[in-house]
Parts: structure tokens; sequence; C-alpha cells
């Protein structure tokens, strides 16, 4: 396919010998956003490579975005201790980064007598877990929060702490803050292979990068690049795929809170919540692959997942679908986080994180930090940090088509403005794609999917794109 | 924020939202009825709504005695609306309804609230998009529909694909196919789903005439694509077929564009997804009127205007009456291969009619007999095979104002 040179943005420029990094992040979804961040707060040279053309290109663009407390990880686990840690960091620094929290509460619903006799377990793990703000719910009590579930509800667990947030404006506060700290991002930039002789030479598609340590972050293809850099995985990726329905705003009355299954081994099973977007999120399901990059949609799955919602919510019936996704979560043979350190090839692996990736991520980057002073690199913490500040997309604060002077509005149904779209493609990290533009700005991401705006996006976005959302003129082939 | 939000209390009459064909010819006729103060809202920069990128339906014929394209009529429409001295407000996007008549309204000024005694909803119909429809795949760039790749062309002079695959076969894909062809793109297929084109012969054979396959019983099972669209896999005829192509354009399957009401108490009626009214065109809010597309999905330009000039007189009639109607709602049910009857509501003190018809549509191709019962006794009967997407119209009784309920029944 040719794409004429004004559509396209060029490709990624080689990279001239540079210096010498501190530290080369692998891997720009959360886990390697949080991980850039807290590292340039230490005072590292950071570099993040992503083979995307944005960052949140892989698992991390799908998520149910909800920040979990660990009530139900396992007990004693570093996934316990990272969620913990990274939702305590997230609550202590969103204000200052513009982030939203939706303060929902989770119900733990149970259906069956069965499922109702399992709560008391879950609530025990709870408490175990450190975990306050737990309560047993008789099915009225859970109605009395809910009025809407649905009238088989045979008890509930509440769990207080479970919140609601913006899962792709958090990573970019992360990535923006390492960025004013002096980071580098270098997206379109695969790694190909790695030497370590003393520090990493590192072989990308856009060239040579020379790091003293690799934090490998890479999601899906973290078996990969531990493989690539000339170490044995201690760890096998196995693709869990989720699909996820997006219904109407319309839908957020009748979901005030966070509705989760009762958890099998497998997986914490079908959510229905609401987003920080005034929506409501179906999904996901949890479907075993090969395949690392492909994730499609199914039309009989969807309908399940409109079917399921609406069993247990009756009035979300006929209510319409806005948006449809799927993602693939870096699940691997094993069920725990698979992080581990290798200090004498200077190479630290966050890997596995099949799952509450977005609650632990600054959690992570904390312990891999911890990691990493082994090595016994001494870095100097800057003796300022620049404030940062995400423009905010949330419904439960103020948009930017509540100020004056924000031009026009661009997408109707999500209310974007023109000096949104304009802020974003000029901000320190535009975006590489339509995905990412519509990830920074909700642009499209509403109930028409760009029926009305595409058009003009296509026009504001004309060069910036890998994949532009105009082939080219009229009348030209 | 409490700089930027304004009240503005006047004593408007009549608040139209939306100024495509309905809208506008609400206000002409308002005005013309000598109710003075009408304002209408338009969150694009201009009047016309989607006749503003329709490139190639004539509008125009029937209100205004000649054929304009595109634009063109909604040049037209403002020029109009100036002389009738109608307050016009564009680039207005209405962020919500409130029950009162008071409505949140934002533009390049900021937030406001405007009131009226009445509220005109008007805001047309899309189509569906990919997400709505559940389509199966990848969900690469490339994927839209008729009205999105219009507004490429009429307003930014751009292409988003050159080998798209065109789904459906109503009025609209036609347009569909006529854009691609006349912009620098050539369809690889024209496909639906159902056993015939859902547009009356010869209009259905037209993708053919123009050297494009056009294949029934074909619908979409996959589409591939990383980051632009690159093949669709079809089941056509029960066979599995793969076809390369850059994009994929969803044609027809409108849906009104009521995302306004959803959250209103009135909400959306579930077999027009518009909001339900009674003859006159009043919601069961009777604060709230609606005309035009929104009411049922898509009729053409001129359907529209008719509707909302009809709209507009009874909305006067309402307005001179005073208070707003409070009487009692009459039901209008019906049976389930029918997909929808408008009015859905009848009130025996409605006033002036907007409508003398139930516009009745099928949800599939049905053959039997198609009845209206009043209060159980049968009124109106024919029997034939009836086709989706195609109007069919049952004139409302005088009886039925006296009734308990009214039945579209099918047998």
């Amino acid at each position: 396919m040719s794409s004429p040179a004004d559509m396209t943005s060029p490709a990624p420029a080689s990279l001239p010998p540079g210096p010498v990094f501190d530290v080369a992040v692998i891997g720009g979804g959360v886990v390697g956003c949080a991980v850039a961040r807290r590292f340039a707060l230490a005072g590292a040279q950071v570099v993040l490579l992503e083979k995307g053309a944005d960052i949140l290109s892989g698992a991390s663009k799908a998520n149910s975005a909800i920040l979990h407390t660990g009530f139900d990880a396992p007990p004693g686990s570093l996934e316990l201790d990272l969620v913990k840690a990274g939702r305590e960091e997230y609550l202590s620094i969103r204000d200052s980064l513009n982030l939203p929290l939706v303060h929902t509460t989770a119900l733990v619903c149970a259906w069956t007598d069965a499922e109702a006799a399992a709560l008391e377990g879950i609530a025990a793990q709870g408490q175990q877990n450190g975990i306050g703000g737990l309560a047993l719910l008789t099915a009225a009590q859970a109605r009395g929060r809910v009025p809407g579930l649905a009238g088989h509800l045979a008890a509930a667990l509440a769990v207080e702490g479970e919140h609601v947030i913006d899962p792709w404006s958090a990573p970019l506060a992360y990535l923006t803050q390492a960025v004013a700290l002096g980071a580098q991002v270098l997206t379109r930039c695969e790694l190909l292979s790695g030497q370590f002789a003393g520090d990493w030479a590192l072989l990308t598609s856009r060239g040579q990068i020379r790091a003293r340590t690799v934090i490998n972050c890479a999601g899906l293809f973290g078996d990969v690049v531990d493989q690539r850099l000339g170490c044995v995985p201690d760890f096998e990726i196995r693709p869990r795929k989720g699909q996820f329905v997006v219904l109407d705003k319309a839908a957020a009355r009748h979901v005030p809170a966070i509705l989760l299954p009762v958890p099998n081994e497998i997986t914490k099973g079908i959510v229905v919540c609401p987003t920080a977007f005034g929506n409501v999120l179906v999904g996901p399901t949890a479907e075993e692959q090969d395949d690392r990059l492909r994730a499609t949609v199914e039309t009989e799955t969807l309908r399940a997942l409109l079917d399921h919602a609406a069993r247990i919510v009756p009035d979300l019936k006929g209510i319409p679908v806005t948006a449809v996704y799927a993602g693939l979560r870096p699940a691997s043979d094993k069920k725990p986080y698979r992080v581990y350190s290798r200090p004498q090839h200077r190479l630290i692996t966050l890997g596995g994180i099949r799952s509450t990736g977005l609650s632990a991520a600054l959690g992570l980057a904390r312990h891999a930090l911890d990691l990493y002073a082994a090595f016994g690199d001494v870095h100097v913490p800057p003796a300022s940090v620049p404030a940062v500040s995400v423009p905010n997309l949330a419904e439960t604060r103020e948009r930017d088509w509540q100020r004056p002077d924000h031009g026009s509005i661009v997408c109707h149904c999500e209310l974007v403005t023109r000096r949104e779209i304009v802020a974003a493609l000029n901000s320190p990290l535009p975006p590489g794609d339509f995905g990412g533009l519509r990830r920074r700005t909700r642009a499209a991401m509403g109930r028409c999917q760009g029926f009305y705006c595409t058009a003009a996006l296509a026009e504001l976005t004309a060069g910036r794109f890998a994949t532009p959302l105009a082939v080219g003129p009229q009348g030209e082939r | 924020m409490a700089g930027s939000r304004k009240t503005e209390m006047t004593d408007r009459d009549v608040l139209i939202i939306g100024g495509g064909p309905s809208g506008v010819a609400a206000g002409l006729e308002l005005r013309r009825q000598g109710v003075t103060r009408v304002t209408l809202l338009d969150r694009e920069p201009t009047l016309g709504g989607a006749t503003r990128h329709c490139l190639h339906s004539p509008f125009g014929m029937r209100e205004f005695g000649r054929v304009y394209i595109g634009a063109a009529y909604g040049r037209r429409l403002d020029r109009e609306a100036a002389a009738a001295g109608l307050d016009v407000r564009t680039g207005h996007s209405v962020v919500s309804l409130g029950e009162e008549g008071v409505v949140t309204v934002t533009s390049a000024r900021g937030v406001e609230t405007l009131s009226a005694r009445r509220v005109l909803v008007t805001t047309g119909a899309r189509e569906m998009p990919r997400a709505a429809r559940l389509l199966p795949g990848d969900r690469p760039v490339g994927i839209l529909t008729t009205g999105a790749l219009q507004a490429f062309v009429a307003f930014h002079g751009l292409m988003p694909f050159r080998r798209p695959l065109i789904v459906g076969s109503e009025l609209v894909t036609q347009s569909a196919v006529l854009t691609c062809l006349t912009h620098g793109a050539r369809p690889v297929a024209v496909v639906e789903a159902g056993p015939q084109a859902l547009v009356r012969a010869p209009l259905g054979l037209f993708p053919g005439l123009m050297g494009i396959p056009f294949w029934r019983n074909t619908h979409i099972t996959d589409i591939r694509g990383g980051s632009r669209v690159e093949a669709v896999t079809l089941l056509r005829d029960g066979q599995p077929v793969t076809v390369a192509c850059d994009g994929v354009l969803l044609t027809g399957s409108f849906t009104p564009e009521s995302a306004l009401l959803l959250p209103t108490a009135q909400g959306v009626d579930p077999g027009t997804g518009g909001p339900a009214v009674d003859q006159s065109g009043r919601g069961r809010n009777p604060l709230y009127f609606a005309a035009g597309n929104v009411l049922r999905a898509v009729e053409t330009g001129g359907w529209a205007f008719r509707e909302g000039r009809a709209v507009g007189a009874a909305l006067a009639a309402d307005l001179r009456a005073g208070d707003p109607v409070a009487g009692p709602v009459i039901p209008v049910t019906h049976d389930d291969p029918v997909k929808l009857v408008m009015p859905s509501l009848l009130r025996r003190d409605s006033g002036m009619a907007a409508f003398r018809d139930f516009q009745v549509r099928f949800r599939h191709p049905a053959s039997g007999v198609l009845s209206l019962e009043v209060d159980g006794r049968e009124v109106w009967r024919r029997s034939g095979h009836w086709m989706p997407e195609r109007r069919v119209l049952i004139p409302i009784p005088g009886v039925a104002l006296m009734a308990e309920r009214v039945h579209v029944r099918f047998r």
C-alpha cells in the first residue's frame, strides 16, 4: 500500500551515535511508562523503546481501568505487594498529575448459593491481604447500592476501595513526567538484539543504542525480549484475549459500582463497571491463544457479553453499544508475576503481568528500582521535579468544553474541542497513530465512532500518523 | 468555570435543536404562524445537516421548486432562516436536555444554558458504526460509514481508502458507490447480508451496472489489518471468501441521533430508536417535540422538510393553546416482525395533528396480513410481502383518539 508522502509521518530517523544511557526501558506500556518515570525521578538517564507507533500499543490499550485494592490477590504474593504499593502511589500523585479517581465501590456479586458461600472466603482473603472496607451484604443491601441488580442476586461482598481511573492518561502522565526530567522516548523502535559487555549495545530497528542497564517491560513479548538479549527467559508468554463491549453513557446510571463476579482460578471474570468517561464497560473474556498480535472481536462473543450484562442488570438490555474492542493480556505459563533481576547482565525483567498491571505499575517501578540498587550505580535525583499535568478526560471533573474559547467542538459525541486536539498533537508525547489520539483526547471514542469527526481529524492530523486517516487527496489514485 | 457558565433567561418560545431540513422547516413554519422568539441551534458551522455532505442526492425540488446539490441546499436553508427572522446559532453543541425545557449548550464561548417554552428536537439520523453492528475482526484504520466518507470528500478533499468493500444495499449505498467512483476509489464489491437488495429495482442493480460485483447472502466474518484494513473474509452463500481491500464502507442501517434523549425521563422508543411522540410530534414530556429523521431514522431530506413543517404548525397551535398538554397517552403497540410504528403514542387532547398516518417499517422481510386494531377491533388491513427499509403508511383513524389502546398486528 503506497501512501503519498504528505499524508504519512516520515519513517523514523535512524539514530545518531548517542550517549550511553543509564537505563533502557523496553516497552511503552503502562509498566514501561511507570518505570521510566521512577528511574528519571531517581536521576537516571532513561531511554524508552517502543516498537509501536505510539505508547500503549499492546496489552495496555485494552483493560478494565480498575484501580484494584488487591483484596483478591494471592496472599503473600509479590503481586499483592505491588498492587498495594502502586495504588497507594497513584492516590498520592494523581492530584499533581491531574489524573481522575472515580469513587466507585466494587460489589462481588454471588448469583447462586454456592457463589454466596464463597464470599466469606473471599472476604477472609481480603482481610488477610490487609484490605479494609470489606462488607458482606445481603441481596437487599446490595440492591440498596445498585438498585438495578437482577432479582436472582444471592449476596454480595462490597469492597469500598476499588476505584475506576483513566487507563490511558495515567501512563501518559507517568511518561510525560519522565520526559520532563530528560527521558527520551523512541517509538517505532523495535529491539532486535543486544550484546552485553559491561554495558549493553542494543540493536534496534532504528539503529544502535547503548545503555548500562536494560529493564524489560515488553509485555506480550517479555520472553522474546529476554531471548533477543541472549538470556534464557524464565517464563513463556501465553496470550490471553479479552473482548469488551462499551455501552452508551445512558447505561451509567444503572451501574454506579464495579460489578465483579465471584472469580475462578483462571480469571477475575466478566466485569460490568462504570468508566471514567461515563460509559459502562462489559468484559473481558479470557481466551487463550498463540497469536501475540491479533486480538479480534467476534460477533457471537460480543453478543454474549451484552446478554451477560442484561442478565445481571436487566435495565442494560437494549442500551446502544458505543464501542467494542479486544486486547491481549501477557499471561504466562504460571500465574504469578514473573519478575527477576540478573545483576550479572544488568537486566531486570518485569514479565507476565497478566492482569492488574494498571494498578501495580507504579509499584513495579519502585520494585525495579529496588532491584537496580544491587547493580551499584549511583544517581543524583533532580533538585526539583518539574510540574507535569495531563488534560482531564474524565466526566467526573471539568472538561475543556466547559471552558470558554475552546475553538469549537470537533468530536460531538465526546465533546472534544479543537483546542484539545491541537494540544495533544503538540504535546511532549504526541500521538503516533489514530489510536493514540483517541486515547489522549477521546476523539472518535463516542457513540458515533467518528461518523462526524473522522474527516476533520484526517485533516488536522495530516502528516502526523504512521498510518494516516486519509490515503490521499480525492480524485487521485 | 463559574465565570463561563451563563444562564440566558429570555421569553423564548421555541428552541430548535438541529438545523437540517426538518429543523429549518419547523422554524420557518413557526415564524410563518407568528411565533416570534424562535432560536435554532446547530453544532456545525452552517445549516443543512446531513444534506451538506450529500454530493449526489438532489434536494429542494418540492420545498423550493428547484434542485440543489449538497452544500447549496444548506446555503438556501441559511438564507431562508435569516429571511424569516430565526435566531440561528451555529457552532453550538447541545450537551444535555433538562426536564423543564432548559438546555445546556457549549460553543466557542463556553457553556451556557438556554430555556424556552417548548424544545423541538430535530437532530436527524446517522449510520450505525462498526462497533454497534458488532462486526468481527481487527479494528484498523479505514472502516467508516457513508456519511464519514462524504465528509472526507466534501469538506476536506481527502480520501480514506482506494479499494473499499461496501456493505449494504440501501438508497445511500448508491451514493456511497458513486462517491467512491467519482473521487478516485474503486470498490472491490458491494455485499448485502440478505437475499436481495433493500432498495427497489432497478436501483438494486446499480452496483452491477457500474461494473462492481454485488453479492447477496454475504456477510463479513473477519476484518484483517494491523494498522489499516488489508482484507476482509466473507461468508458468501455459505462459502468463505477472502478479498483484499484497504477499507470497509458501512452504508445504511441508520439510527436516530437521539443520544440527548437517552438519559432523560422520557427516553427513546425501543422500536424507532427516537423519542416516542404523539400525532402532533409531541413527546412524553409535553415540553418536547421532535420531527424529521430523529423520529425513526432515514427518510429523504424532502420528507424531513415536510415533517418539520407539519410539526412546526402543530407546535405553533400548541403554543397558542397555552399550557402544555397534560392528558394521558394512548400507547401504540405492534407485533414483532414490525420494527417500528411512528407515532408510537396518541393523545386525545393533542390539538392540531402533524401526522395523518402511522409510519410502519419491518425488521426483516415477511409475508402476511398487516392490520390496525383499535381497542381490539380491526379498522384497517392489507396483506402482502413486506420488506425492511420500506415505508408503510396506515391512516390514523379518528376513532383511535378515543381508544384505550391501539395495536399494529401482523399475522
